[in-house]
C-alpha cells in the first residue's frame, strides 16, 4: 500500500467524524470507533516506520500535487519514529481511559472521544507534514481541540485555566506565523526542503534571522520552556485524567520534536551554530529552565501539579541538549523526546488509576497506596526511577548521552543542572513513594491496619505495564535507537 | 532623521503591523476584564492576517487569471504583472483558525461567567482563592 502516510493521518480523521454520527445512534459506539481509527493509524505508522528504515525518506504528495505546488508529507528516520509513539501512545490510553471518562464526563464521552481523535490528527500531522503553513494550521487544530478538552475537567478551575492557555496559546502560535511570512518573503516557498536549499544562499539576511527567532519563539511558547511555562501546570492539571495523560506526554514533546525539525531541516545546523550565536544563551535557558521546573516541583503537595512541573523541567533537558551544538548533545534531545513521552505517559497513566480510585492526588490523600494498588504503583515506581535515572530504565541512557554531549560542548554547567535536577527528582519521587508505603492510612477511611486490595480494572494494569515494558525496552535497546535511527538522521 | 521617515514611509505596511500587534499585545496584558483581553487578542491576530496580505501586493498589478479566454485568443499574464496570491489564500486559513480560536475563547468566557458572575480578573482571582 503506498498511501499509508495519508492513512496514518486520516484514520483518525475520518473516526472522528463517524463517531460523532455514531453518537446519535448509539454512545458507546463512538468509543469503538475511536479505538478502531487510533489502532489503523498507529499500524499504519509502524508500517511507515519499516518502511522507512529500509528505503529512507518516504515523500508523499497528497493528491499526486508535486511540491513546492502541492502538499509534501515528508517522512524520514526521526518523525516516523514520532509518528510511531504519537499513534501508539493515543491508541494505548484510549485502552485505559473509558473507565476514567465514564467516572469523569459520563455525560460528555462521546464528544469527549471526537476532540480526542482530532487532537490524535494534529499532532500526527504536525508530525508528518513537511509543509510550513501546514504546520501551523495542524498546530492550531491540536491546540484548539486540547482548549476545548481541558475546559471538561475541574468544574471551578478548568475553563480559566484553558482561557489563559488560549491567550498565550495564541501568541505562540502568531508568532510562528509571523516568522513562516517572513520566510515567505525571503525565499517564496512554504516547503521545508525547499525552503532549506534557498536559505543556503542568503543566510545573512536579517530577514531570515528575524523568521528563525519568531519561529523558534512561538515554538518555544507552545513546548512550555521555563520563563513562557506559566500556563501549562494548571492547564494540565485540571484537565480531564483522560486527556491529561495523553497531552502531557505528547503535546510537548511534538513541540520539542518541531524545533528539532526547524533546526535540522529548515534552518540548517551550519547557520544556527555557525552564523548566529546564541547557542550559550538558550543553553542557559535550558539549565534554568531544568533547575526552576525541579524545584517548583518540590513545592507542589498535589501528584499532578509535581508531574507537570516535572514536565517543565524535562522540557529544559531537550531544549539545552538540543543547543549544546554537538550531535551527541542532539542525539540525546531525540532519545528523550522518545523516552520523556514514555516516562510521563506512564506516571499519568498510574496517576489515572489512582484517581480513578481514590478521586483525588493530594499527598494527604496517598497513604496505604502500596498496599492497596500494588501493580500500579510498580508500574509508578519504575517511571520513577526511569525520571530520576537509574540505569536499566531509558531515562538514564538519554541523560547520559546529554551529559556526554555537555562534556564535549564544554558546558559544565549544563552537566551540572542535569545532575541536580536528578536528584532533587530524587528527593520527589522518594518523598512519595514514603507516603504511600509507610504513612497508615486515615482513619477517616474506615479502614484499620492494612489496607484491602482495591486495585484499578485490568484494562487500565495491561496499559501501564505495557508502557512499563516499553520503559525497560527502550532503555535496553538505546544503543540500538540511537545507531539505527537517530545518528543516521542526524547525517 | 530624513532617512528614518524615508524608510517608515517605505515599509508602512511592516510598522502598521508592529504596532498593531503591540496594542492587541498591550490589551492581552494589561486589561483586567476577559473579553477585553480577547478583543486584543483578536487584534493580535489580525495584525498577522494584513501583514500577510501586505506582502503580496504589488502597486498596478491585476489579477492572476488567463487574460482573454473564452474563445478569444488566450494569454498567460507575466508572473511581475499580477498579485501574488498565495499569501492571500493563507489567509483565509488563518482567518477561520482565528475565528474558531475566538468562538472558543468566547464559549468559556460563557462558563466562568455562568460559574462565578463575573469576568473581571481581580474579582475572579479572589472567588479563586476563596475555594
Amino acid at each position: 500500500m503506498n498511501n499509508m502516510p495519508a492513512i496514518i493521518v486520516l484514520a483518525p480523521l475520518l473516526g472522528a467524524f463517524f463517531s460523532g454520527l455514531a453518537a446519535w445512534i448509539q454512545k458507546p459506539l463512538s468509543y469503538y470507533i475511536a479505538l478502531a481509527a487510533t489502532a489503523v493509524s498507529s499500524v499504519a505508522a509502524v508500517g511507515v516506520f519499516k518502511q522507512v528504515l529500509t528505503a529512507g525518506t518516504w515523500q508523499y504528495r497528497m493528491a499526486g500535487w508535486a511540491p513546492p505546488m502541492g502538499i509534501e508529507l515528508r517522512i524520514d528516520l526521526l518523525n516516523a519514529m514520532v509518528l510511531v509513539l504519537v499513534s501508539g501512545i493515543a491508541f494505548v490510553n484510549l485502552v485505559a481511559s473509558v473507565k476514567n471518562v465514564d467516572q469523569e464526563i459520563p455525560d460528555r464521552a462521546s464528544s469527549f472521544y471526537v476532540m480526542y481523535q482530532l487532537f490524535v490528527v494534529g499532532l500526527l500531522g504536525v508530525t508528518a507534514t513537511g509543509d510550513l503553513f501546514n504546520l501551523y494550521v495542524l498546530i492550531e487544530i491540536t491546540s484548539l481541540t486540547s482548549y476545548t478538552m481541558i475546559a471538561l475537567g475541574d468544574k471551578d478551575r478548568s475553563p480559566l485555566a484553558a482561557l489563559n492557555y488560549i491567550f498565550i496559546g495564541v501568541i505562540g502560535a502568531s508568532f510562528y506565523l509571523l516568522g513562516v511570512g517572513y520566510l515567505y518573503i525571503t525565499t517564496g516557498s512554504l516547503n521545508m526542503a525547499d525552503v532549506a536549499i534557498l536559505l543556503k544562499d542568503i543566510q545573512g539576511s536579517t530577514a531570515v534571522l528575524t523568521a528563525f527567532i519568531l519561529c523558534i519563539l512561538g515554538v518555544w511558547i507552545k513546548m512550555a520552556l521555563f520563563p513562557l511555562h506559566v500556563w501549562l501546570p494548571n492547564a494540565y492539571a485540571y484537565a480531564p485524567v483522560g486527556f491529561a495523560r495523553v497531552v502531557a506526554p505528547l503535546m510537548t514533546k511534538v513541540m520539542v520534536y518541531v524545533m528539532v525539525r526547524l533546526m535540522v531541516t529548515v534552518f540548517g545546523l551550519e547557520y544556527i551554530f555557525n552564523t548566529l550565536n546564541l547557542a550559550d544563551i538558550v543553553v542557559w535557558l535550558g539549565v534554568i529552565a531544568i533547575l526552576a521546573g525541579a524545584f517548583m516541583a518540590l513545592l507542589q503537595t498535589d501528584l499532578k501539579k509535581m508531574l507537570t512541573y516535572i514536565i517543565v523541567c524535562e522540557i529544559g533537558y531537550m531544549v539545552g541538549g538540543a543547543w549544546l551544538g554537538n550531535s551527541l548533545g542532539m542525539a540525546g534531545a531525540i532519545l528523550h523526546i522518545l523516552n520523556d513521552a514514555l516516562m510521563t505517559f506512564a506516571l499519568f497513566l498510574a496517576v489515572g488509576n489512582i484517581i480513578y480510585m481514590r478521586q483525588q492526588v493530594a499527598f494527604s490523600n496517598l497513604q496505604g497506596l502500596f498496599g492497596a494498588m500494588p501493580w500500579t504503583m510498580a508500574g509508578f515506581v519504575l517511571a520513577g526511577l526511569s525520571i530520576i535515572g537509574v540505569p536499566p530504565t531509558c531515562g538514564f541512557f538519554s541523560k547520559w548521552y546529554l551529559v556526554l554531549g555537555a562534556f564535549e560542548a564544554g558546558a559544565y554547567h549544563f552537566a551540572a543542572a542535569l545532575i541536580i535536577s536528578s536528584l532533587v527528582c530524587a528527593v520527589l519521587f522518594f518523598k512519595v513513594f514514603e507516603i504511600c508505603f509507610f504513612e497508615p492510612m486515615a482513619e477517616s477511611h474506615g479502614h484499620h491496619g492494612t489496607a484491602a486490595m482495591a486495585e484499578a480494572p485490568v484494562s487500565m494494569l495491561a496499559a501501564l505495564g505495557l508502557v512499563s515494558a516499553a520503559i525497560i525496552g527502550a532503555g535496553v535497546y538505546a544503543g540500538t535507537i540511537v545507531n539505527t535511527v537517530i545518528l543516521p538522521f542526524l547525517h | 532623521m530624513n532617512e528614518l521617515l524615508a524608510l517608515i514611509v517605505a515599509k508602512y505596511n511592516f510598522w502598521l503591523y508592529i504596532i498593531l500587534m503591540m496594542i492587541g499585545l498591550y490589551a492581552m496584558i494589561a486589561k483586567n476584564n476577559l473579553m477585553k483581553k480577547l478583543v486584543g487578542m483578536n487584534i493580535f491576530q489580525t495584525a498577522i492576517i494584513l501583514f500577510y496580505v501586505s506582502i503580496g501586493y504589488k502597486h498596478g498589478a491585476t489579477l492572476p487569471i488567463i487574460q482573454g479566454g473564452h474563445g478569444t485568443h488566450d494569454a498567460v499574464i507575466h508572473a511581475a504583472d499580477y498579485i501574488n496570491p498565495l499569501p492571500h489564500v493563507l489567509m483565509l486559513t488563518a482567518i477561520v483558525v482565528s475565528v474558531a480560536t475566538f468562538g472558543v475563547a468566547m464559549a468559556l468566557c460563557v462558563k466562568i461567567y455562568q460559574r462565578y458572575q463575573t469576568l473581571e480578573e481581580d474579582e475572579l482571582r479572589i472567588r479563586l482563592s476563596e475555594k
